[in-house]
């Protein structure tokens, strides 16, 4: 084909790809840029609307003092957030690595059946059975805590990231292993030092999958989380911009949409080879 | 999938031991999945058949939420919505990700470059997607209707969120740029996984760019079609952040979702009982839809 193709030909093609792409790129990039640009006007120039995106008369953190100010504060949500993030992100990494190990490597009774119970919780959305989480949620105390909301965030990565340790686990040869145990290696040891190094490409994705997971949830956060001061980002920025504390502030309510899309950005840019494995592991399997 | 097979053929008793120890791997994950998910689905299924309000005693009451259901013409409306939102947005994305995804399908200069830009906004959370566009999409501070008013197109500035048409549309483009990224990249994995060389075959045969897709391409991708189809189709039906976070359900109430209206019976007016059995007939719903998911992406006849 391309021999065919005149070097005329081909310069058009190849313009024509680039414009498209540029002109697309642009139009995904845009509604990021602009917000993130925005904030940085004065308080006054932000409540106008964004035409030029970029602040005209002068750079400045105004926007993300005032956002502060409201209610308890960003930065108490923001703790919040990540308290709720990082823990989803290590508990779910714990208990999927050793569950992975487990239904991997060994064979016990109901162990297809755990399996298959744990993978068919995907089937079923969460959303219809918010109301009884809420309620054994306050039978084990762990109402309206930051806790409790770990513990669903956690549930609902399981099936996801059961399956992709599994796989990982399945993936590593038994050789290995048998060689480690002819050393004395036991379980634990076995785990933690020659196959967890061996999996830990599948650990990186799970996690980054938990905490965008964690960080984004917003229904289970604003029905679980009933007092202000346990608020995750989303919930109270949608309590600002509802015009919960006042006037709407659209100059803080973009404020706080970058302060909520940067982390996963930056995060998604670091990892994005491991991020697009966990796509096709759920798309080709 | 890979069977697990034990490697010694004939287990001893303390081998046997140490395949017991595997429970105890998986058990943690197992009480996560029994107290968070289990209990709480046989909890929505036991509390459909009562009237539960948050404070007092519940009582048993048979099938009478079911029964009201039946006569309960807005959430009807809701799901009729539900459903033609799904639709829509389905068909837009598609629309969208599909050429995205033969765009950026073969390593050329820059497709990586282009793939992380179109991807972006996925990554971006439903929340955070919303409260970017109502800002965007508000009458006095936001963009649109500033910007068609300067460029003047408008006679005044237009509220986009005040009549239904444009207040709907607005959030299917919403959709479809936090989506199509999404979708754009399992499409991908679906292209790319098409022999080069059947697609060769065919240009030798003299067959034209659609005929190929129509004989090649859409027979080949039926797995990953389906699975991207199931995806977006799930997805919308549990619709929510974005018309409660932009719309509030509005206007007068047009946008409210099945979620939302759940949302609303059980956790605004506190009917636990009737919340949990409309919950219920969400459940069948997406139930049927992961049925129908297994059996579209079964394994195709004489391949694999």
């Amino acid at each position: 084909m391309a021999e065919a193709m005149s070097q005329n030909r081909k310069a058009a093609f190849s313009l024509a790809r680039h414009s498209t792409g540029i002109i697309a790129s642009v139009l995904f990039l845009a509604p990021i840029v602009w917000t993130v640009l925005s904030t940085f006007k004065p308080a006054q120039e932000a409540r106008q609307p964004p035409l030029p995106p970029w602040p005209t008369t002068g750079f400045s953190v105004e926007n993300y003092e005032t956002l502060n100010s409201f209610g308890d504060g960003l930065w108490v949500s923001a703790q919040n957030s990540i308290y709720v993030s990082v823990m989803t992100v290590l508990l779910s990494v714990l208990v999927s690595v050793l569950a992975g190990y487990g239904f991997s490597r060994f064979r016990f009774p109901f162990r297809d059946f755990f399996f298959v119970l744990i993978l068919s919780t995907i089937m079923i959305p969460f959303q219809s059975i918010l109301t009884p989480i809420f309620l054994v949620l306050t039978r084990l105390g762990l109402h309206n805590t930051l806790t409790g909301l770990v513990c669903v965030y956690v549930t609902l990565q399981l099936p996801f990231s059961i399956f992709m340790m599994r796989n990982a686990f399945d993936a590593v040869p038994r050789e290995i292993e048998e060689a480690a145990r002819m050393d004395g290696a036991n379980n634990v040891t076995m785990l933690i030092k020659v196959m967890l190094p061996l999996v830990w490409p599948g650990v990186v994705t799970i996690a980054l999958f938990a905490f965008l997971g964690a960080w984004n949830e917003f229904l289970a956060a604003l029905v679980l989380m009933t007092d202000q001061s346990k608020f995750t980002l989303p919930v109270m920025m949608t309590a600002l911009q509802s015009g919960r504390f006042g006037a709407i502030d659209w100059g803080a309510v973009q404020a706080g949409v970058t302060v909520m899309m940067v982390p996963c950005l930056i995060l998604f840019l670091a990892l994005q080879r491991f991020y697009i494995r966990g796509l096709m592991a759920g798309a080709v399997k | 999938m890979t069977a697990i097979t034990a490697s010694a053929p004939a287990r001893t008793h303390a081998t046997s031991r140490r395949q017991w120890v595997g429970l105890l791997y998986v058990l943690p994950a197992v009480a996560f999945v029994v107290v968070f998910f289990v209990i709480p689905l046989g909890m929505t299924a036991w509390m459909s058949l009562n009237n539960w309000p948050l404070m007092g005693e519940h009582s048993f009451i048979g099938l009478d939420n079911y029964v009201a259901i039946l006569r309960d013409t807005r959430f009807w409306n809701a799901l009729k919505f539900t459903f033609y939102y799904t639709v829509i947005v389905t068909i837009a994305i598609f629309a969208v990700a599909f050429p995205l995804a033969i765009f950026i399908e073969k390593p050329r200069p820059l497709t990586n470059l282009y793939r992380t830009a179109f991807f972006m906004p996925a990554v971006v959370g439903f929340a955070s997607a919303s409260l970017l566009w109502s800002w965007l999409l508000n009458v006095d501070s936001g963009l649109f209707s500033p910007a068609a008013f300067d460029l003047g197109l408008t006679e005044k500035k237009v509220n986009l969120l005040a009549t239904f048409q444009p207040a709907f549309w607005s959030i299917i483009a919403m959709v479809v740029w936090k989506v199509a990224g999404f979708t754009m990249i399992i499409l991908m994995t679906g292209l790319q996984s098409i022999p080069q060389d059947l697609q060769e075959a065919a240009v030798i045969d003299g067959a034209g760019p659609f005929a190929r897709f129509r004989a090649i391409t859409l027979p080949l991708m039926r797995r990953t079609l389906a699975l991207a189809l199931i995806l977006s189709v799930a997805g919308s039906i549990l619709a929510f952040d974005q018309f409660y976070i932009i719309l509030r359900g509005g206007p007068r109430n047009q946008t409210l979702t099945a979620v939302y209206w759940i949302f609303n019976q059980s956790f605004v007016s506190f009917k636990l009982g009737y919340g949990a059995a409309l919950s219920m007939v969400l459940l069948a719903i997406l139930v049927a839809l992961s049925l129908i998911q297994l059996w579209l992406l079964r394994k195709p006849e004489g391949l694999d």
